[in-house]
């Protein structure tokens, strides 16, 4: 009893060689099993899946392959197709040109907008990959939007040159009188630049031939180009007018408040459909009986508007995400409140805002295809109207609603990627 | 002794309204008003120069008179002699039809595909989330116009299920799926159906009775009595034996081919089914989002801490997670509602007639009051969105954390 | 990115030069080219060809003012309208004319506030159906489903036709005319109703037009015209007596081809008024002397242009009816040039 291991007829000594697990439990069966059909609640549907996976590639699968590109009308692709199942791309391919820059934009002049759209990226490098390009490249973002509309409208270029110019004196002002206060400084800087630009408008009048492309009127513009044009644009100008509604929403002066506070609500209260109605119907009640502001200006204001109140809300919820310590910190360290806004605040909310920034600009270039409902040529326009509506495309609705839906999914999409990407860079917090 | 003298009073110097603090507020709120107060009049004085100059005016007399059109859906009696406003509110109730079956229907699809989308089986989880992302990144519109596109050319016409061989028959030989819409069975009450329907209600507030008693009795003694089948019995049981009492009062009319189109049954017009449909997926992809992170950020935590008190998964999901989750995922599902309503006025792309098609869009071209309309227009939406708002605030406050 | 703060700045330059001219006339000369207002596309009367250019009936109305005004018939801006914009684009000015098919009705002309500076087309709402649904006559379609372009006065009178034949029918409103031919195309409805020139129209752009059938009652009077602003006459004037010009052109004998040779002089004093040998009219106009001659030439006379757009030897394939010269037992009718 004393030693029963002595005892022992055998005992090993050495530890048995790792038996590799039982299949069910490796390997791609394990996964199988753990992944798809771990009960009978998830076999069902990982069956039902299965089916929807399957009937989804059966139905477009023939229609996507069997594509026709090269014919001219849908008649003589359902005589190439000789009843098969299969796509008629080929008013893609007739029709690129009218999709991208609608059926009016001069097409000599294509590689202007396209030109556009690559400095676009150029352009927008340095500001959304902070890190690896240096600051001073900023500029070329600055620069960028005056070469576009140069680039874009055509005319002479001291039209952009001065608009620029008269940026550059508002910000000289701005910084000049911002030591005094805040407001005082957004006042002189905008009253500044009106006045540079009114004495301005008048030399370029003469000047209209220095320097000029061939200036194309904006309501000769459309397809996707007007959509990317309206979506960057208005995206642009309502960021700044949206960080000053939420802090004209945060003020503490009753007045200000009040004013933000209508505007937002009235704005978010009411479909854009609405607005663009506004754009294409009232507006022009509004503006002085002699002038006449094109559509598409019109658009731009009403979706401008639109998107800052929007942006206005999702930077005040970045606002009020901020500890109170921040602005009291700032305030104990004297700043005034110009100071602490530009040096504390608003750097921290707007990287907290930057993710409900970008989910509002995404939103807001989907919506740029409401415009078609006011008979502007965009690219849902074009497909809705002069595509289908020709004679040898009636039809072909499934090609280029998807077509339009894929362009679509495309930006939007990379968008969204990027700014879950950023969203992850920003992260400060080492949990 | 020195007495302690107040500081001299400083007088009033023009300077400190800008230079003081303590009037600076004063004198940019000032200015602020001075400038909206131009920049209004300046707008005001245009409208009254133009109107002048085009010789119009601002009016609302146009409401009062016929129309002159018809719409095809109403549940009001509408005819093309009654007025504007009847047209308008023909229109709103249109509005809020759709609006009330995208929401419901938004909130199925969403409510699944957001559960889905965290389900351990790795292809309905890659599947949920396509789903997601190719509806959130697509415009609306383009849905509503796919969807319709598929209503009109796929579809058969009506024609089709005329003849000896038709190439299309109805379904179950009650429904009717043509490119004009789907036919669906009506109900006819008839007399005593009344009697039925008052027992189905009963039964109804039986239910919620029962499952009242049954909690009541499980906290009281510990009893646990079956909640299941008792519950679809008294729902069912009733109204069944009623129907049958008073002698099958409640009958279905099914459509059938009259003339041109279907006749008789519920007809769902193919322009309500688009923008229903487009409507409920694409805000069905954004209310899934709101439940997966809403289910997301309940820590995990949470499910040990229930697990180790001996929950089972369906009850810690039940008891747990979701009431906690729910106060996360119902104001952002709120504000999807608001958004729901508001793109419903894309129904002029389908010719859907809700109110941007009636008041906005026939009432508008025919009076050409384009002010007038386009002001009750938004007042109307704006109106929806405030009551939504309000809704949304009364569940918040509710909700609110009860710190103690 | 921040370009309407400087359009802001363009406009109010564009304003301070703009607040010198007073009349349409002037507007058009300082832009140098007309606004017209015409419909996002109806083969025939208006729609962009393969190369983005404009082309159709009313489209010709407007070439002739540009060529009258401008001397230039291509220094024009189509903006199309739909049946909702059409009035207010008039209305506030971003177009200087609109030549879209509308209808002159009493309501137009006096509490809307427009001008219509004559007819160019007499037109008349009628109903297109398959063939294959084998109706012969608009009373026979109780319960159909009727296709409707919105805005229109289309929808109006085919409410009150319904009422007063006590017939049912279904009304699918549609914005613009290729939605509508693809609805109807579909069979998503049985009829389609429009002017009957656009029934024409639309038919002529169909696959195979030959199953399709216009019904033979017209149930409106839809006379078709170029309109104006109210209270600016001298534009108003313009456009009326350019129109009248390409009528009273077609009665007179004057065609593209004889054009040259009858401004060189002949012995007939209408002829002469109207080319500008004889007589200032155009000055009275405010334009010069060969204003007339400018606007014919564009496409030739009212008969010309009805051949090469609309008339039987197009697809379209309309016969000119009630829209021949009064000497031919039609209409139209145009004051004397003197």
């Amino acid at each position: 009893m004393s030693d029963t291991h002595s005892q022992s007829a055998f005992v090993r000594s050495e530890i048995l060689p790792e038996a590799p697990p039982p299949v069910r439990e490796r390997g791609i069966v394990k996964w199988f099993r753990e992944n798809l059909f771990s009960s009978v609640a998830n076999t069902i549907l990982t069956l039902a899946a299965i089916w929807a996976v399957y009937y989804l590639i059966t139905a477009t699968g023939p229609w996507l392959l069997n594509g026709v590109w090269t014919t001219s009308s849908l008649s003589e692709c359902r005589d190439v197709l000789d009843g098969r199942t299969g796509a008629c791309f080929s008013v893609l391919a007739e029709r690129w040109n009218q999709l991208i820059f609608g059926f009016k934009y001069p097409d000599e002049l294509y590689w202007r907008p396209g030109l556009a759209f690559v400095l676009l990226f150029v352009a927008l490098a340095p500001l959304l990959f902070a890190k690896v390009f240096p600051r001073k490249l900023l500029v070329l973002t600055a620069i960028y939007p005056f070469l576009a509309f140069y680039l874009i409208w055509g005319g002479t270029i001291m039209v952009p040159v001065f608009a620029l110019l008269g940026f550059v004196v508002g910000f000289f002002v701005y910084k000049r009188l911002v030591l005094q206060s805040a407001s005082m400084g957004l006042l002189g800087a905008v009253v500044s630049a009106l006045v540079f630009w009114y004495v301005t408008g008048f030399l370029t009048g003469y000047m209209s031939n220095f320097l000029a492309l061939e200036p194309v009127p904006s309501r000769d513009m459309g397809g996707f180009m007007l959509n990317m044009m309206l979506g960057v644009i208005c995206v642009s100008l309502s960021l700044p007018i949206g960080i000053l509604l939420a802090l004209g929403r945060q003020s503490t002066m009753p007045i200000i408040k009040w004013i933000s506070v209508v505007f937002i609500e009235f704005i978010r209260g009411v479909p854009l459909i609405t607005l663009l109605f506004v754009a294409n119907v009232v507006l022009a009640y509004f503006l002085p009986p002699e002038s006449s502001l094109d559509l598409i200006l019109r658009v731009i204001i009403m979706i401008t508007m639109f998107a800052s109140a929007y942006i206005a809300e999702v930077i005040r919820g970045g606002l009020a995400a901020l500890p109170p310590g921040q602005y009291e910190a700032a305030d104990s360290l004297g700043l005034d409140y110009a100071q602490s806004m530009q040096l504390v605040i608003l750097p921290q909310a707007l990287k907290i805002s930057i993710p409900g920034i970008v989910n509002v600009s995404v939103g807001l270039f989907k919506d740029t295809t409401l415009v078609s409902v006011i008979s502007m040529f965009d690219l849902v326009g074009m497909i809705r109207g002069p595509i289908l509506g020709a004679a040898e495309w009636n039809g072909v609705y499934w090609e280029l609603f998807g077509f339009a839906a894929l362009l679509f999914f495309i930006v939007c999409y990379s968008i969204s990627q990027y700014s879950q990407w950023l969203e992850r860079q920003l992260r400060t917090d080492h949990a | 002794m020195t007495t302690l003298t107040d500081p001299p009073e400083e007088s009033f110097r023009l300077s400190m309204l800008i230079n003081d603090t303590r009037y600076r507020a004063y004198t940019f709120q000032f200015i602020a008003l001075l400038l909206l107060i131009m920049f209004m009049s300046y707008l005001g004085w245009n409208l009254v120069q133009n109107l002048a100059e085009r010789g119009q005016d601002i009016s609302y007399r146009f409401l009062g008179e016929p129309a002159g059109y018809d719409i095809n859906q109403s549940v009001i009696e509408y005819d093309s002699q009654s007025t504007h406003l009847r047209a308008s509110i023909v229109g709103v109730l249109n509005t809020i039809i759709v609006a009330f079956l995208g929401c419901v229907t938004a909130t199925i699809l969403g409510v699944a595909a957001g559960v889905l989308r965290l389900s351990p089986n790795w292809l309905v989880r890659k599947l949920m989330a396509a789903y997601v992302e190719a509806f959130r990144n697509v415009p609306v519109l383009i849905w509503i116009l796919i969807i319709f596109s598929i209503m009109t050319a796929a579809m058969p016409a009506p024609s089709a299920f005329r003849g000896e061989t038709p190439d299309a028959s109805m379904v179950f030989d009650a429904m009717a799926f043509t490119n004009r819409g789907v036919y669906l069975p009506a109900p006819i009450w008839g007399s005593g159906s009344l009697a039925v329907i008052l027992v189905f209600v009963a039964s109804v507030i039986g239910v919620f009775a029962y499952r009242r008693y049954a909690t009541k009795l499980l906290y009281d003694t510990g009893k646990l009595l079956p909640m299941g089948w008792p519950s679809l019995a008294i729902l069912v049981l009733p109204p069944v034996l009623a129907y049958y009492l008073m002698g099958q009062p409640i009958s279905l009319e099914y459509p059938e081919l009259k003339g041109f189109n279907f006749g008789g049954g519920i007809h769902i017009r193919g322009s309500l089914i688009a923008l229903w449909f487009a409507l409920a997926i694409y805000t069905g992809a954004f209310i899934a989002e709101n439940v997966r992170a809403g289910i997301q950020a309940i820590s995990r935590g949470q499910t040990e801490a229930a697990a180790s008190l001996g929950l089972r998964p369906r009850r810690i999901m039940n008891l747990v997670i979701l009431p906690q989750a729910l106060r996360i995922v119902i104001p952002p599902v709120i504000s999807q509602y608001l958004n729901l309503t508001k793109n419903s006025s894309l129904a002029i792309a389908v010719g859907y007639m809700d109110v941007t098609g009636t008041l906005g869009g026939i009432t508008l071209n025919q009076t050409g009051r384009a002010i007038e309309t386009v002001l009750m227009l938004m007042l109307f939406y704006l109106f929806i969105s405030l009551a939504i708002s309000a809704v949304m605030n009364l569940y918040n406050n509710s909700m609110k954390l009860k710190e103690r | 990115m921040k370009q309407s703060v400087f359009f802001a700045a363009v406009t109010a330059a564009g304003l301070s030069a703009g607040a010198a001219a007073a009349g349409t006339l002037d507007d058009v000369k300082a832009r140098g080219t007309l606004n017209c207002g015409v419909t996002t596309g109806l083969v025939g009367f208006a729609a962009p060809n393969a190369n983005g250019e404009w082309e159709g009936f009313d489209v010709a109305v407007c070439r002739a003012v540009a060529a009258a005004v401008l001397s230039d018939p291509t220094a024009i801006e189509f903006v199309p309208t739909t049946g909702k914009t059409r009035f207010t684009a008039l209305a506030s000015g971003e177009i200087d004319m609109l030549a879209r098919n509308t209808t002159w009705t009493f309501t137009r002309d006096v509490d809307l506030k427009f001008e219509f500076t004559g007819v160019n087309y007499y037109d008349g709402q009628g109903f297109m159906v398959p063939k294959a649904l084998g109706v012969s006559s608009a009373k026979e379609l109780d319960g159909a489903t009727v296709c409707i372009q919105t805005g229109t006065t289309t929808e109006l009178n085919l409410a009150d036709y319904f009422r007063k034949n006590n017939m049912d029918y279904e009304p699918v409103p549609i914005e613009t005319n290729a939605e509508s031919q693809q609805q109807y195309l579909a069979g998503a409805c049985d009829v389609y109703t429009t002017d009957r020139s656009g029934l024409a129209a639309t038919r002529a752009s169909f696959e195979t037009p030959s199953d399709h059938v216009i019904l033979p009652e017209t149930i409106s009077k839809e006379p078709l015209g170029p309109l104006v602003r109210h209270g600016d006459n001298e534009w108003g004037d313009l456009v009326r007596w350019t129109l009248n010009a390409l009528i009273a052109a077609e009665e007179l004998g004057i065609t593209s081809a004889n054009i040259e040779e009858l401004a060189k002089g002949t012995n007939r004093p209408e002829v002469n008024r109207l080319l500008g040998t004889e007589g200032t009219l155009g000055e009275m106009l405010g334009l010069d002397k060969e204003w007339a001659k400018r606007a014919i030439m564009v496409g030739g006379n009212y008969g010309e242009l009805f051949a090469k757009n609309i008339g039987e030897s197009t697809p379209i394939g309309l016969a000119r009816g009630l829209n021949a010269q009064w000497t031919e037992g039609g209409l139209l009718y145009a004051p004397p040039f003197r």
